[in-house]
């Protein structure tokens, strides 16, 4: 038998570490569900996920509470005896029942989501974005602009030889210029291998596939910088490959294609981590 | 023709390259799966390590997505897979009073795949830079796969190698379950071990095959001038998907079900009463793997599939949680007025239970095409894998280990190393995986080698948890050694509620048990 000494000789480094990290952990800043919703799709996906998520949690909770109870009232420790029932119909298939009807519950508010959110109605205007590895390349057909939005983080602060930004990894040199309250239309597609353009707080993901072009809405409420990130593995660069979102009023949209069309129609790429191939 | 078996046998190293017997075999199998386990979770913990903090520490992106994917296959493929076949190995024949396996050499073959498959895989990491192992993930998707190098034909020729294994494993199991059951055993009776295993052989059977293929011709692609999966030459990157995933999602069911059989043995004993609902419980089983082989679609909700492809792949992955609910349902009135005692299988089983209550309802969260577009390929589906195979899987195994390594040895282990190694376990698994659901929902996406500064104390928190669940495996390694090396005898009939014919024989069981059928009760 060994001593319990030498098992406490290995949990006081763990306790250590874990008190190490206490002041950091109790000054951070959590965040236990989804970005804060700026579109109408993204706040029908915020309100089916608190829906699902309580339904969830209350049978976990139910089939856990079953299991304590049995644990600590019915143990051979005090004595209890086994019963010695092995089935039953009418509870087997309430077995099935209950399930179903959770099942059946959950289904008939996703389809109306699903449906809500495919709703492909006539576009105000559209965005074609294509992935690169690793960069977004961004064309507003009717326009007549376009641009690559490539990582802008400094490499120093990859190589943790400067502070790191409060934007860090999530900071582009050219953003991708929306207007709020206007039906885009994104079209996507790939040059090279899968990616895939998501942004949180749009509601929006959508793989980015060679040779094809995919299609989804976005509609955005109000005006802001929203970031996300290439959420398809594509390459060394795919952690490096960020989104910048900056939703402007229609005035101010209007004011920023009058600046681009007097640029070239292709921004020549900045060296930074992210276009010179990831680090 | 001679029927008399001989008990002499070869010694030493002979004896366990040379041989059929079940036993050995079974032990190939899980030596060969507890060390691959400790492989793939040192490159978990190098990974862990890497993520603790936000930057750039000692791994390099590409060589970071090498390990990721290495870690992935030798998990799946050469932990759970053998462990499961090593368990199925040992206590089919024993559970159903067969005298080995219907097909031992084919067994043995079975085995001996393995170690070559792996070295095949492992061997990418001598190969520098994109030659290297694929950095693609697990998944293998065109057309990232066709960038990598040699490294990715020796993953792919050890995957077809693994397939191959798989295959001859699940045959034996299911021509040992149907046909050499003792007299007298219908098959609605026989332990519930080996029907979960059947149900598992014959998905296996159906969708291994579909691997295999996919994998040659990705390695046409690669080297013949095909275009199945290049759009450029007319094909397609997500044809790739389709296949993978009607591989991947049965797959997902098949590195669980056999640990439905596991908790199914362990949870009667200890709760000295019946398994509740057998047979609800063998229809449930069959449910599962019909529909898990019409929904692998839930993979793809964002790769573009037409409205009514989501649509039909949400309800039959949705409709999985039924017959999942009839399984848990069933061991809850197995433990309900039971008298439970804690010996450390127990734990573990009684762990398994809640940990796969919840891997499965954020499994049913997943299979909401809506919700998948928040969801998909963020960490909130690295926790929830994670929940159903490092605790889901990995605590079903080590329940069974516990279980049976008295009778396999004939000793004892020793039952407060086992309780520590079990809330540590679940200690590390907590602080390693619940924080990710979190990170996930926040936005974090999977496969990533280095994040954003919102996302740092949680990767923290991980880190930390995957090092107390990876630590705690040690105390499995002594444990394991103490026993074989002199624990207290343990007794032919183990535990004091345990049911079958495996408790019949002497523990250790004889080289060569059941050479005459039982005779049941």
């Amino acid at each position: 038998m060994p001593h319990p000494r030498r098992f406490l000789g290995a949990i006081i480094p763990v306790i250590a570490v874990c008190l190490w990290l206490v002041p950091g952990l109790v000054r951070a800043d959590y965040r236990f569900g989804f970005q804060r919703p700026v579109t109408d799709a993204a706040e029908k996906l915020l309100e089916l996920h608190n829906l699902i998520l309580l339904a969830c949690l209350g049978v976990f909770v139910i089939v856990f509470g079953v299991v304590l109870y049995s644990v600590i009232a019915h143990r051979k420790g005090r004595g209890y005896k086994a019963a010695r029932f092995h089935d039953n119909l009418v509870l087997e298939i309430a077995w099935a029942a209950i399930p179903f009807v959770i099942v059946i519950g959950m289904a008939v508010p996703s389809t109306m989501t699903l449906l809500e959110l495919s709703d492909a109605g006539g576009p105000d205007m559209t965005v074609k974005i294509t992935a690169y590895q690793w960069k977004w390349k961004y064309e507003y057909p009717e326009y007549d602009i376009g641009f690559f939005s490539s990582l802008a983080t400094p490499r120093a602060q990859l190589d943790n030889q400067a502070a790191k930004g409060a934007h860090y990894l999530l900071e582009v040199d050219n953003a991708v210029v929306l207007p709020v309250d206007r039906k885009i239309r994104i079209v996507l597609t790939a040059a090279d291998v899968i990616h895939s353009w998501w942004v949180p707080a749009l509601g929006v993901k959508q793989d980015a596939v060679p040779g094809f072009i995919v299609e989804t809405r976005v509609r955005i409420d109000e005006p802001g910088t929203y970031r996300g990130q290439c959420a398809e593995l594509c390459g060394l660069g795919h952690g490096y490959m960020p989104i910048v979102v900056e939703a402007v009023s229609q005035e101010d949209f209007g004011k920023w294609v009058g600046q681009r069309k007097s640029k070239p129609a292709v921004a020549p790429p900045v060296a930074t981590a992210g276009s010179r191939g990831g680090p | 023709m001679a029927t008399k078996h001989s008990s002499a046998h070869p010694g030493g190293v002979g004896r366990w390259l040379s041989t059929v017997n079940h036993k050995d075999v079974g032990s190939l199998h899980l030596w060969f799966a507890g060390a691959m386990f400790f492989v793939g979770g040192a490159l978990a913990l190098v990974i862990r390590a890497e993520l603790f903090q936000p930057g750039t520490q000692w791994l390099d992106p590409l060589f970071f997505n090498q390990l990721a994917s290495l870690h992935a296959l030798i998990m799946i493929f050469g932990v759970v897979v053998p462990a499961y076949l090593g368990l199925a190995s040992w206590q089919i024949p024993l559970m159903i009073g067969a005298p080995d396996m219907a097909l031992p050499r084919l067994n043995a073959w079975g085995f001996w795949l393995l170690p070559f498959a792996f070295v095949l895989l492992l061997a990418g990491l001598l190969l520098p830079g994109p030659n290297g192992p694929p950095a693609t993930g697990w998944t293998l998707y065109p057309p990232l796969v066709l960038q990598g190098g040699a490294g990715t034909d020796f993953a792919v020729l050890a995957l077809e190698l693994v397939s191959i294994s798989a295959v001859i494993g699940a045959m034996n199991v299911a021509a040992t379950v149907l046909n050499l059951r003792a007299p007298g055993m219908a098959l609605t009776r026989a332990p519930f071990f080996a029907w979960a295993w059947l149900v598992t052989a014959l998905m296996l059977l159906a969708v291994t095959p579909v691997l295999a293929g996919a994998g040659a011709l990705l390695l046409a692609d690669r080297h013949l001038g095909t275009q199945f999966f290049d759009a450029a030459g007319g094909g397609d990157p997500r044809l790739w998907q389709h296949l993978f995933w009607f591989f991947g999602h049965p797959a997902t069911y098949i590195l669980i079900l056999p640990a439905f059989g596991i908790a199914s043995q362990i949870i009667p004993t200890f709760a000295r009463k019946p398994l509740f609902g057998r047979v609800s419980m063998m229809y449930a089983t069959v449910a599962i793997a019909l529909l898990a082989l019409i929904s692998w679609g839930s993979h793809m909700y964002v790769a573009g599939l037409p409205l009514a492809g989501r649509l039909f792949f949400m309800f039959t992955a949705m409709l999985i949680a039924v017959p999942m609910g009839v399984v848990v349902f069933n061991w809850v009135a197995t433990i309900w007025r039971g008298s439970l005692s804690f010996e450390t299988p127990m734990l573990f089983a009684l762990a398994f239970v809640l940990v796969f209550t919840l891997g499965g309802m954020s499994g049913l969260m997943l299979a909401l095409a809506p919700l998948n577009i928040q969801y998909h390929d963020s960490y909130f589906v690295v926790a929830h894998f994670h929940t159903m195979l490092a605790a889901g899987a990995l605590f079903a195994v080590l329940g069974g280990v516990y279980y049976w390594l008295p009778k396999w040895t004939g000793r004892m282990y020793d039952e407060r190393l086992g309780r520590w190694h079990f809330w540590l376990s679940l200690l590390g698994f907590g602080l390693a995986f619940l924080p990710q659901h979190f990170l996930g929902l926040a936005g974090m996406p999977r496969r990533i080698p280095d994040y954003a500064l919102a996302f740092a104390e949680f990767n923290m928190l991980s880190t930390v948890g995957a090092f107390i669940l990876g630590l705690a495996q040690i105390l499995f390694l002594v444990m394991v050694a103490r026993t074989i090396r002199g624990g207290r005898r343990a007794e032919d009939r183990v535990w004091e509620g345990a049911e079958g014919l495996e408790w019949t024989l002497s523990s250790p069981p004889p080289y060569h048990s059941f050479t005459s059928p039982p005779k049941l009760r």
